[in-house]
């Protein structure tokens, strides 16, 4: 029963970074037509604003001791950050919630990116075959990768949580459960988050007069524009905003797992096979899939599962997705038309 | 009838010719010898080929490979301070190249990945003339690599590779390592593991899913259950997992009081960090601290891990903070070139590149066969680890090895490994039998 509660939470913490990916992915794909093989280095550039944050906040003065050596037998350097030397505790403190503290700088600096990518880039491959979109958007991809890679290197580079959610939450005194069953505070708050999120993206569609638009336009971009609606304009900040919803995804998980130049790609694959899982065009399908597939991950990797069928662990989610294929041709919940012209 | 008298100037003649007559055949030999194996240095060079990884997840460590390299390099070429020269016991490097030549290099880009490792080590052999291969930093690399040298006659010195099966079961009579291997590290963890932590533990293994941390696991294993441990069990898990959560949650009611995590670079990073965020160094399991060990250490990875490296307990195979000459000139050099301390990494490749040197000056040829000889048995110290061996049966140093634990108050970004002790080569010694494997013929080959 615990190892069942603990392989659920598992789920849900990983279920919501392949949600918030996916819902990002299939936010491209139902406005602009686009198969976006960049939205992983999207997801990993959102990781690197986390440490390049950190990285200026723990800017050091070094001054050179003469009197003292390196064991190379250079002056040895005492270093000292500018933020607590310059703000006491408060630069304390914001060393501390340099992650959550982040998202504030993630923010603009995402919407930036994805609109300068989809101006300078993508709209240039609105009306090539799908082939095309896949051959430049990884292409791109790669390309983001180098750059992190030349200027950050390749080792992963960690980042702290809070301190006050730095440690574990006793899951089984809350529910009541004998045993000592803790579960990391940082991967509930991940959770959390990324309902916020998807909730957020959600109500923005629904309830505004910009999000019903948008969503006019992933049904009928023609109509719309017929209406004297620039549905294009509107698509390019969508396109940021799904930039957004993938860097702050990435911002978030840095905690949990130190973050360098391949993660996206690492997340890429399992995000399409979420949306395809989903249903393509799809935003409930792309949350549901991405939740549904994380938990039953988690699931396959129990010993007791994998006494039974070795190696499930590395293969259920492809296998989840051919059986659903196979009896749902849609996705779980994929609308009619898209993308079987 | 004519007569010959024995002058002192007919016996200069005669002892003048005879050695031109004994010289001459000998010199044909020699030379039609030389023109049989590959990339026999012709001219006032030799070129060495550093294939490491510039690129994919172990970059880092390449590139502190290739400065050990070029330092290595400069100081063969008697550019530098000399480093480990001046400490070296052997003294047939003389700063004046290889037997005169002046050391050139070339690289390559293993990317960490068999093909494209035996592609670049093809390419230096057959483009560049390199007449020796060195680097990497994967045990799958450094047998691929090996496999390859040895179909070209082509003597390979390994980087960091800590796999049983390099100089076990594929252990090849062109391949040579310097690095420790998994079966020490279970050797010297293991009394210090028992002695910390006593007998009566129960670990349970997270395990690499590829052939190094096969080995490694089964060392480890071997190791604590000879000392009384139980393993309550051990789990593969798929390299680059990234979210080891999964693997973790099991470990918590598995009655397991020892964490092994059997991983390495990017992996051990994240399984560590995720180990402490799921509260195991704050448990208690059988009324014991639970503990978690990290047998393969590397001051590069514990950079990545952060705080969760402190008090971590593991072993590798040399530090910067080691106070012997050998290790203090090294340091200073690299300290000196670069502004930072060189990595394990670095020092195994710089020794590699001055062992190969030596041995062809010992050899007094470049001829593949001789500097294997040469290299065979070879005793030597002042190399930053002690007195060490090359073993001609298997092609495996033998030196100390270093049980380190993650630094608790470190003085630097780069004070991050405290030496716990320095286990004695005799400790980490076993029978080459053990591992299986042939070296293989030494003939010379034609590119």
């Amino acid at each position: 029963m615990d190892a069942l509660l603990l392989q659920f939470l598992n789920g849900l913490d990983k279920g919501g970074a392949y949600a918030l990916i996916a819902l990002g992915l299939t936010l491209v794909f139902g406005t602009l037509g686009v198969v976006n093989f960049a939205h992983g280095a999207l997801f990993m550039l959102g990781a690197f604003c986390a440490v390049t944050f950190n990285k200026l906040l723990t800017l050091e003065q070094v001054v050179l001791d003469p009197e003292q050596k390196t064991a190379w037998g250079t002056p040895l350097e005492i270093r000292t950050p500018y933020v607590e030397a310059w703000l006491g505790d408060f630069g304390v403190f914001l060393v501390n919630y340099s992650v959550p503290v982040s998202i504030i700088i993630a923010i603009p600096v995402m919407l930036l990116i994805g609109v300068v990518m989809e101006r300078g880039l993508i709209k240039y491959f609105y009306k090539r075959p799908h082939a095309d979109q896949i051959l430049v958007t990884f292409g791109l991809a790669i390309v983001i990768q180098e750059i992190i890679k030349h200027y950050f290197g390749a080792n992963p580079i960690p980042q702290s949580a809070p301190e006050i959610v730095a440690g574990s939450a006793n899951i089984g005194a809350w529910l009541g459960l004998e045993g000592n069953i803790v579960y990391p505070w940082w991967r509930l708050v991940y959770f959390g988050f990324s309902v916020v999120v998807i909730g957020a993206v959600f109500a923005f569609l629904q309830f505004t007069t910009y999000g019903m638009v948008v969503r006019a336009g992933m049904r009928d971009s023609e109509t719309v524009g017929l209406l004297g609606i620039n549905i294009q304009k509107r698509f390019t900040v969508v396109f940021g905003i799904a930039a957004v919803v993938a860097g702050l995804a990435g911002v978030m998980y840095t905690p949990i797992l130190p973050p360098d130049y391949h993660m996206g790609m690492d997340f890429l694959v399992l995000s399409f096979v979420v949306v395809v899982v989903g249903g393509m065009g799809s935003l409930p399908g792309a949350v549901l899939a991405g939740f549904l597939l994380g938990i039953l991950q988690s699931f396959a990797s129990m010993n007791e599962v994998k006494n039974i069928f070795p190696g499930i662990d590395q293969i259920i989610i492809y296998l989840v997705a051919v059986i659903i294929l196979l009896t749902m041709p849609r996705g779980l919940m994929g609308r009619e038309g898209v993308m079987e012209e | 009838m004519s007569k010959i008298a024995l002058t002192r100037r007919n016996l200069l003649k005669a002892g003048a010719a005879s050695g031109v007559a004994l010289a001459a055949p000998m010199s044909f030999v020699r030379g039609a010898y030389a023109e049989e194996f590959c990339n026999m240095p012709t001219g006032s060079t030799v070129t060495l080929g550093f294939n490491v990884p510039q690129s994919g997840p172990y970059a880092d460590e390449g590139a502190d490979e290739l400065r050990a390299y070029q330092l290595a390099v400069k100081h063969l070429n008697g550019e530098g301070d000399g480093g480990m020269l001046n400490t070296f016991s052997s003294k047939a490097l003389k700063g004046n190249g290889i037997l005169g030549k002046k050391v050139e290099y070339v690289t390559g880009d293993t990317q960490t990945k068999s093909d494209a490792a035996r592609a670049s080590a093809k390419r230096m052999i057959e483009k560049d003339g390199a007449i020796m291969i060195t680097g990497g930093s994967s045990s799958g690399v450094a047998v691929a690599v090996q496999g390859l040298c040895q179909e070209n006659g082509i003597i390979f010195m390994a980087g960091l590779t800590h796999s049983n099966d390099t100089t076990g079961k594929d252990k090849k009579r062109f391949g040579f390592r310097h690095f420790f291997n998994a079966y020490m590290s279970g050797q010297a963890l293991g009394p210090i593991l028992a002695e910390e932590l006593g007998k009566d533990r129960t670990a349970y293994h997270l395990t690499a899913d590829y052939n190094w941390g096969w080995t490694q696991e089964e060392s480890i294993k071997n190791a604590t259950e000879n000392l009384g441990w139980k393993t309550a069990s051990a789990v593969r898990t798929p390299l680059g997992a990234g979210d080891f959560s999964q693997y973790l949650t099991p470990v918590l009611n598995s009655g397991a009081d020892v964490l092994i995590l059997n991983h390495y670079g990017k992996d051990m990073v994240n399984s560590l960090t995720q180990a402490v965020q799921f509260g195991m160094r704050d448990k208690q399991v059988n009324g014991k601290n639970f503990e978690i060990v990290v047998p393969l250490f590397s001051r590069l990875m514990a950079q990545g891990a952060g705080d969760n490296i402190k008090g971590i307990l593991g072993t590798t195979n040399w530090n910067w903070s080691l106070q012997d000459d050998a290790s203090q000139a090294f340091v200073k050099s690299f300290g000196q070139e670069y502004g930072f301390p060189p990595s394990q990494a670095a020092q195994t490749c710089y020794v590699q590149a001055l062992l190969y040197a030596d041995a062809c000056e010992r050899a007094g040829a470049f001829t593949p066969p001789q500097v294997i000889e040469a290299l065979e048995g070879f005793e030597f110290d002042g190399m930053g680890n002690g007195p060490t061996l090359y073993r001609a049966a298997d092609h495996q140093c033998f030196k100390e090895v270093l049980v380190v634990r993650g630094n608790q108050n470190p003085t630097s970004q780069f004070d991050l490994l405290d030496v716990v002790k320095i286990v004695p080569r005799d400790q980490v010694t076993y029978d080459p039998s053990i591992f299986g494997g042939e070296l293989g013929p030494s003939d010379v080959k034609k590119c």
